[in-house]
């Protein structure tokens, strides 16, 4: 199960950023590397994993990245909550404004709802845990391209906070790889 | 929000952020006499700051008791309505 925590994990600050990061950042919500895609890969991996150190890994990780969710929903709602109809429209944020006013809503940069198919869990823990390596590169290489778009130094700060985070994921998902792949060759031995 | 609010807010934030570290370096270094220690001690500060932050400004868990005549917990602000 899981409890709400009534706070963010890290502040969420957007500064003078400027409305059209809002769309740029979407995608990290609802996009192919975005935190939604990896909370659910995560958690969803769980269950075919060998050993405790790979179940205990993907929860927590998962976990934190439900966090880094809600820390990305609070920067796009910051954005545009006051935003005038025109100001979105502007800012390349008509259609999303046709379908879901200034609600959030799991979609990439171009509007593209989520999809599982931006996930898999293959059943191999191997081939699971490489995936997730490959995802948290993804990731942090989509935070440092939105840190690239924006001069806003609220706004660097945070993304900059969960780019780091996805650097510390890779390591501790590389090291329960080598674990895995450790359990996997001692079980052939006996 | 209040300023002392918020600093309290950001020190829960700081403790917490040091224990989910250790806690994801204990699950692949499970046997980390040190790293055990340095977690638990996180563990207890960030207690001793939550138990003062609850008392002040209400609940961060729907398990935090809270005195008072009505339900705390659906009060603002929500976290992504802070001005942080």
């Amino acid at each position: 199960m899981w409890i709400y925590e009534k706070k963010l994990q890290y502040p969420a600050k957007v500064g003078k950023a400027n409305l059209k990061m809002a769309k740029y950042l979407i995608t990290q919500y609802g996009g192919p590397d975005g935190e939604l895609s990896a909370a659910l890969r995560y958690l969803n991996q769980r269950y075919s994993m060998p050993t405790n150190v790979t179940k205990g890994i993907l929860t927590d990780i998962g976990t934190e990245e439900l966090a880094h969710l809600e820390i990305i929903a609070t920067l796009v709602y910051k954005l545009v909550k006051d935003a005038s109809v025109a100001e979105l429209k502007a800012a390349g944020l008509g259609s999303h404004y046709a379908d879901h006013d200034r609600a959030l809503f799991y979609v990439d940069a171009e509007g593209n709802p989520w999809t599982a198919a931006y996930i898999q869990a293959k059943g191999d823990p191997v081939a699971d845990l490489i995936e997730d390596l490959a995802a948290e590169k993804k990731a942090e290489a989509t935070y440092q391209w939105l840190i690239d778009l924006t001069d806003d130094p609220d706004l660097k700060d945070t993304l900059n906070y969960l780019r780091v985070r996805e650097i510390v994921h890779f390591q501790r998902f590389g090291e329960a790889l080598d674990l895995v792949q450790e359990h996997q060759a001692a079980k052939k031995i006996f | 929000m209040l300023r002392e609010q918020l600093e309290l807010l950001n020190n829960i934030q700081a403790v917490e952020f040091t224990a989910l570290e250790l806690n994801l370096y204990l699950d692949t270094h499970p046997t980390d006499q040190r790293a055990i220690m340095d977690y638990n001690a996180s563990l207890q500060e960030w207690q001793r700051l939550r138990e003062i932050y609850v008392q002040r400004y209400g609940p961060l868990l729907p398990t935090d008791i809270v005195e008072g005549a009505s339900w705390k917990w659906i009060e603002e602000p929500w976290p992504w309505e802070i001005d942080y």
